[in-house]
């Protein structure tokens, strides 16, 4: 009985009772780098503010129903505010109607949730930037040129908006550089590299490419690579090991970076506002920049980028 | 001799004759059950959030997709086979059910047999691949696995199908038949199957068979029974249920989703073998299935509630799989 006593003196604690309040984060994974980053970013908010969280993500991004259960165990444990990632907003729907009958409020990351009940969005805003990517991949050609563009899928919410962002970008303010038609590889490295060798041999004035998450960039970058040409201005997206060594060769102009350190921190913030009852905009956009070779060494763009 | 005599054995049901025996022969079902309990316990003692009868509910209710198809895949295991098309297999079934009752406007009432059917027909295949063209049942259902994962998102054109003016779709999951006890309709479908399942393996001529083949093909075939026929019939079967789970998982998410299903096969076995039904064919039950995946879903509850970083999750799990092979091993290297 005694075990049972300090078990639960220990968990009362911490849990809704008082203390540190607690949150439970639900991302749309936990091993990728990404994911990481936002959690380093949410543990030190919640350190520097004495806030604790948890932050649990299914295997893989399509793995809906592990999401679900996910949410529903840390539900089970009252938490005092919820971070969530919807891989399929329908889904988690009836959870997110628990939660608010719980009284435990929602934030929605990342991307957002088609619902009522989170109390806020943070998320970076992938049009702007891939406006960002499209303005300096104008600014390289001199306004004028053939531009090709590898996106990772023409169904999710990210894949639309980095592709339109771009696409809007350039339509209205780079009327020399003609855009193909988009194509998708899924984010898949193999399959963006087939589709880059063959829009480079089917277009040999072909000046430019943008490649819209970090697989398709990663393919983009093998497929300028086989296809031997040096001339083309090769834009990417989020970072990772590969991009920063074309970037650093000169193989690549430069990619935009969300900030998932920034996102976990923005995240913390806005649910211990909620739980404080603080108002809060509908929409909170966490930062994003432009890196190339001159400010890849940045202390404020390397705290963004991962290996 | 020796086959027959083992086989009227396995034919007992579970709680007939608790003999000494009897209960030596039950060592890993009864290891898993304990398992099961011990566990149970601990996380009880060890977070407050865990015992409760909502979170009993939640742990029943994680566990229908993954037992579902591993009360089916119990039948191909114990026939010495393996059927990795399972996980993939239970996306396509569920994209089916979306074209069936969303795409062509079918009511679920008819639906809903159908895309059980659909997976009958799924196993069918595995069954003639395996039996007849003689293909290594691994590699069979390894094709298989492929073939439905690619069908899946070609049919579905690679987005999720909501079921959202389907009118009590959902419900075949979400809803709740018996009014009062809060548990979620697909949980009873998954106790209806498993009954309806055990009582095949042990009273009908479909569960002496699967037993029989999985130990002594050979003899089995000299005895006179058309080997060929009972295995397409046993793959057949056991694809009823990935049916059934494709129907089971796109009415709790309310979305066929075509891009999921990959590694659910790996859990579905991990359950079947946790719960003591040999890799090797011959011996196995429901119930042992069915503590092994509730062993996997309260593990990753208990894990997950008391705040058990997600890595040391799936080490403790792996570790939990090789403790219940070792244990199988043991048993079998009994006289």
């Amino acid at each position: 009985m005694v075990l049972v006593a300090s078990a639960c003196g220990e968990e009362g604690s911490g849990g809704s009772g008082g203390g540190e309040p607690l949150i439970s984060i639900v991302s749309k994974g936990f091993q990728h780098q990404f994911w990481q980053s936002v959690k380093q970013g949410a543990e030190d908010e919640a350190e520097a503010r004495g806030a604790r969280i948890t932050f649990v993500g299914p295997a893989t991004e399509s793995d809906v129903e592990e999401q679900v259960n996910q949410l529903t165990n840390e539900l089970a444990k009252s938490p005092d505010a919820i971070g969530f990632a919807a891989l399929d907003s329908q889904a988690a729907e009836p959870l997110l109607e628990q939660a608010q009958s719980q009284d435990i409020p929602v934030v929605a990351f990342d991307s957002g949730v088609d619902s009522d009940i989170p109390v806020t969005t943070v998320a970076t805003d992938n049009r702007a930037a891939a406006a960002l990517a499209a303005e300096h991949m104008a600014e390289a050609l001199g306004g004028e040129g053939k531009v090709a563009l590898v996106v990772h899928d023409q169904t999710s919410l990210s894949g639309k908006d980095r592709r339109d962002g771009f696409m809007e970008w350039m339509a209205e303010n780079a009327p020399g550089i003609t855009v193909l038609e988009p194509q998708y590889g899924g984010g898949d490295q193999l399959e963006s590299a087939d589709i880059t060798t063959s829009i480079i041999q089917a277009n040999p004035d072909l000046a430019g490419i943008y490649a819209s998450n970090e697989g398709s960039a990663i393919g983009v970058i093998n497929g300028v690579r086989e296809s031997g040409r040096d001339d083309l201005a090769v834009v990417g997206f989020d970072s990772g090991q590969a991009q920063i060594d074309a970037i650093d060769s000169g193989l690549m102009l430069g990619a935009v970076t969300q900030d998932p350190v920034d996102m976990g921190r923005q995240l913390v913030d806005a649910a211990l506002n909620a739980i404080d009852g603080k108002e809060q905009p509908e929409r909170i956009d966490t930062a994003f920049y432009w890196y190339d070779s001159e400010n890849m060494d940045d202390p404020q763009i390397q705290a963004a980028l991962y290996q | 001799m020796t086959v027959l005599k083992s086989e009227a054995d396995r034919r007992r049901p579970w709680w007939e004759g608790v003999t000494l025996a009897a209960l030596r022969s039950r060592l890993q079902q009864l290891l898993a059950f304990a398992s099961l309990i011990v566990i149970y316990t601990f996380f009880a003692f060890a977070s407050p959030y865990f015992f409760t009868y909502d979170n009993f509910i939640s742990i029943l209710y994680s566990t229908v997709v993954i037992g579902t198809l591993a009360v089916g895949t119990t039948f191909v295991i114990i026939s010495a086979g393996i059927d990795l098309s399972i996980g993939t297999g239970m996306a396509l079934c569920a994209v089916m059910s979306g074209v069936f009752i969303v795409n062509a406007g079918l009511p679920p009432a008819l639906g809903v047999p159908l895309t059980v059917l659909f997976g009958g027909f799924m196993g069918l295949v595995n069954g003639i691949n395996v039996a007849v063209l003689r293909v290594p049942p691994f590699i069979a259902t390894l094709a298989m696995m492929l073939v439905a994962e690619g069908l899946a998102l070609v049919v579905s054109d690679s987005t999720p199908i909501y079921f959202n003016d389907v009118s009590g779709y959902t419900g075949i999951s979400t809803g709740h038949l018996v009014p009062g006890l809060d548990i979620p309709n697909a949980v009873l479908v998954l106790l209806a199957v498993s009954a309806l399942s055990g009582l095949l393996l042990t009273k009908t001529v479909l569960g002496r068979y699967t037993y029989s083949i999985g130990s002594n093909e050979e003899a089995t075939a000299l005895s006179g029974v058309n080997v060929r026929r009972w295995k397409i019939a046993i793959y057949a079967f056991a694809g009823l249920f990935i049916g059934l789970a494709g129907v089971l998982i796109s009415a709790r998410l309310g979305s066929a989703q075509p891009a999921t299903g990959m590694g659910y096969e790996l859990q579905a076995i991990a359950a079947v073998v946790i719960g003591g039904t040999s890799l090797s064919g011959g011996k196995g039950s429901i119930v042992g299935t069915l503590i092994g995946a509730l062993i996997i879903s309260v593990l990753n509850n208990g894990l997950q509630i008391m705040s058990i970083p997600q890595e040391w999750q799936n080490v403790i799990l792996g570790c939990v799989i090789l403790v219940a092979v070792y244990a199988d091993r043991v048993r079998r290297g009994e006289p």
